[in-house]
């Protein structure tokens, strides 16, 4: 039965399962990395502004909320962790487990985006989203800051967040699509790829955020005062 | 083998399957590179007509034609779709798509289904462009430098951005699916050193689509944000850098022009070898050459930022970084020369195409050096010494290596050749136009003719005159191939396997090839361009 399934997977242009699957993870290690010089453009121009503007980044940052982002990183990290279980599960060829397991995960992808959703609520609400409502309080502050300084510090916030976002929602259809294909017995310990594949995906954007939490809520907080 | 009969009924790509919708699903590479010639033969016509308006408005010094709004439009436009739409997937997606995976005696490339995806993104970032220019244009320069495409611009940018970016997916699709075809497809035996160079080239083209494509992407969905919103990332009125748009724009769109130029180097390695009947000299030094041009091309962006206020010290090490990309492209130049001398060179068409590239080619490399050097660059820039020296690389270069290609490959995408005798003609014509076009350009940009402008001072007419004549000779030179293909189609003779007794993988199948390109996977023993050691016999069969 496994060795049916595998032969069924197998594309007519590969010569056998292991070429094929070594194609595969070598494509999705490719599109990673165009991911990286995606998301490097943005990591770029916040480098830059953050020392062109270290004052108004630095309060900029004041206005994250940092516990939520702080629950939002465990809530990536753990539903890596479920993501790798899970991967393992299907090359053991445990098909309930790996089920259980992506979906797990979805229900951490899922929490992280809610938390995120509130978070972006609080900022819309405080004005903190850029373009002609936006309104900064400044916090009494010799030399004071300048409104517009912040406001690339929150339009590169919402930029490279929101960006990150999609890529969560693109990740939670994709390990949806991999439960579907679970549920119907698609894959086994001879043929697992798409399973592997998609984790490849999923950790990447979790390591994305991993970058993203520090740069925009912690590393300006100490020094700032405010 | 070159002599065997062919048969139309035998099972090939192109009969084994009929109706729109069996091209249009394809997932078969030589199939969705048919589609790719179609849809950037379109796509040349449309940037080639805003051409033809731009030379005929520059007819007389007062620019009698259109407006200078319409003017900016008109250029606009024309770079657009030249450099997005036409340059950058020309050979890779055409004649890479179909030859690649032959070259590697593989069955397909690596993703058929993500290939396919990639002719449709194409075509939907297409549309999106075309939309904005034919419901109102774009007037930015094909460089949209802010803040005038952010906030100056009554221009439809974001709509053109948009088809930008989304083109830009396509390309970067695939780069992916080139370079994991390379890795993990080679027939047995294929080694590294025994790949064809097309598909080193076009491998380290592919490394510049994934690596250089994305950035591009996010800077312009930026400046599409930025327009749309309000908001200040390279506005300087609201504190945002102007030259940061600059350094990520360049950082893409500087190696772009390697993405444009190394394929169309990879066709001339594979005909200069071919008609020489030699091996290429110095193979592993073209193969490295390639990937030496595709890393300096990531460290040379700001030299197109020397007067845009960058700091002295940058500019003197970019200057130096961006003279250092003249040694590979000059290794290229001097083993193609290298591996036609005491060769027994044959001049079909393809040749002679060949020998227009390593001439017009080794024009616009040498003006780059003149344009790398900081003191003469502030001279030039911005005027018509640029226009020309970008021209001679990308029109003279890439689109003589296109054209070179696809007189090579055509016996084997159509299984017809074309007519010998209108093809050299077709040859001549377009070195002949070309150079009438564009040298007049150097001397007008030497005397300080700024680019960008719908009329001129009066002294200029001659040369503007003389650049006009020479793009309607080009004009005519590239719609006879576009004429003598279709005919052929048809009325064409039919094709051997090898019309020129060329060695490499995609003549060892039956022209045009069936879909699964090999009966029986190749397992190649031999070294590459092999041609002193070709039975004497073989050399001597003419077409």
């Amino acid at each position: 039965m496994d060795l049916q399934v595998a032969e069924h997977a197998l594309q007519h242009h590969f010569a056998d399962m292991e070429q094929q699957q070594e194609t595969s993870t070598f494509g999705m290690w490719m599109f990673l990395l165009t991911e990286i010089m995606f998301f490097g453009g943005l990591f770029c121009a916040y480098l830059v502004y953050r020392s062109s503007y270290y004052e108004a980044f630095v309060e900029g940052s004041q206005k994250m909320n940092i516990w939520l982002g702080a629950t939002n990183t465990a809530v990536l990290i753990c539903s890596s962790l479920t993501m790798a279980l899970g991967v393992r599960a299907a090359q053991t060829g445990k098909k309930k487990l790996m089920v259980v397991l992506l979906l797990i995960t979805i229900l951490f992808g899922l929490g992280f985006l809610g938390i995120k959703g509130v978070e972006y609520h609080e900022h819309w609400e405080n004005h903190e989203f850029p373009g002609p409502n936006f309104h900064f309080q400044t916090i009494d502050k010799t030399p004071p800051v300048d409104p517009q300084h912040t406001e690339i510090y929150f339009s590169l916030y919402w930029a490279m967040t929101g960006l990150h976002a999609l890529h969560m929602i693109i990740g939670v259809g994709l390990v949806t699509w991999i439960i579907l294909g679970g549920l119907a017995g698609a894959y086994t310990p001879a043929y697992f790829t798409p399973v592997e594949v998609v984790g490849l995906y999923w950790h990447f954007v979790d390591l994305v955020w991993i970058y993203l939490f520090p740069l925009l809520y912690l590393i300006s907080k100490k020094h700032g005062g405010g | 083998m070159a002599t065997a009969v062919q048969t139309v009924e035998r099972e090939n790509y192109l009969n084994s399957n009929y109706g729109i919708k069996s091209w249009l699903l394809t997932t078969d590479h030589k199939r969705i590179a048919m589609l790719y010639l179609v849809s950037i033969t379109a796509m040349f016509w449309i940037g080639g007509f805003f051409a033809m308006l731009i030379r005929l408005n520059l007819l007389t010094p007062t620019g009698d034609l259109v407006t200078s709004d319409t003017y900016n439009k008109l250029f606009t436009m024309h770079g657009i779709i030249m450099v997005f739409f036409f340059l950058i997937p020309s050979v890779p997606a055409v004649i890479g798509n179909f030859c690649i995976p032959l070259m590697v005696g593989a069955k397909d490339l690596a993703f058929p289904r993500v290939n396919l995806l990639s002719w449709y993104i194409y075509l939907l970032g297409a549309i999106t462009a075309l939309t904005a220019m034919v419901t109102g244009g774009v007037d930015t320069g094909w460089t949209f430098y802010t803040p005038f495409s952010t906030t100056y611009s009554s221009t439809h940018v974001i709509g053109a951005a948009v088809g930008i970016f989304i083109t830009g997916f396509s390309s970067i699709l695939t780069g992916l699916n080139f370079i994991v075809t390379i890795h993990r497809m080679r027939a047995p035996g294929l080694t590294w050193r025994r790949l064809p160079l097309f598909c080193w080239s076009n491998y380290a083209a592919a490394l510049i689509m994934v690596l250089g494509t994305p950035v591009i992407a996010i800077t312009l969905l930026l400046v599409a944000f930025e327009r749309a919103f309000n908001i200040g990332v390279f506005n300087p009125q609201l504190g945002g850098d102007p030259l940061l748009f600059q350094h990520l724009f360049w950082f893409y769109s500087h190696p772009a022009v390697y993405i444009m130029i190394l394929p169309g180097m990879g066709v001339i390695s594979e005909i200069v070898t071919c008609f020489s009947r030699k091996r290429v000299f110095g193979y592993e030094f073209v193969a490295l050459a390639s990937i030496a041009i595709a890393v300096l091309g990531f460290l040379v962006w700001a030299h197109h930022m020397f007067v845009a206020g960058i700091s002295v010290y940058a500019a003197l090490v970019f200057s130096l970084l961006s003279y250092f990309v003249a040694i590979p492209s000059a290794v290229k130049v001097f083993n193609w020369t290298a591996t036609m001398y005491k060769g027994s060179i044959r001049y079909e068409t393809p040749m002679l195409y060949a020998f227009g590239f390593i001439g017009l080619f080794t024009i616009g490399g040498l003006t780059g050096i003149f344009l790398a050097s900081l003191g003469l660059d502030v001279h030039v820039h911005d005027t018509y010494f640029i226009v020309a020296h970008f021209h001679y690389v990308m029109v003279g270069g890439m689109v003589m290596a296109y054209m070179a290609g696809l007189h090579f490959w055509w016996p084997k995408m159509s299984g017809r050749m074309y007519p010998e005798a209108w093809a050299k003609l077709s040859a001549l014509l377009v070195f002949v136009g070309f150079n009438t076009t564009f040298f007049p350009q150097f001397i007008l940009g030497y005397m300080g003719a700024p680019r960008r402008y719908h009329a001129y001072p009066p002294e200029f007419q001659v040369l503007n005159v003389l650049s006009t004549a020479g793009a309607s000779i080009l004009a005519v030179g590239y719609v006879l191939p576009m004429i003598y293909f279709l005919w052929s189609l048809r009325y064409g003779e039919l094709a051997p396997p090898n019309p020129w007794n060329a060695v490499g993988l995609e003549w060892m199948t039956p022209s045009p090839p069936p879909t699964h390109n090999f009966d029986e996977t190749p397992i190649v023993t031999w070294e590459a361009y092999d041609y002193e050691h070709q039975p004497q016999e073989e050399v001597t069969v003419g077409h």
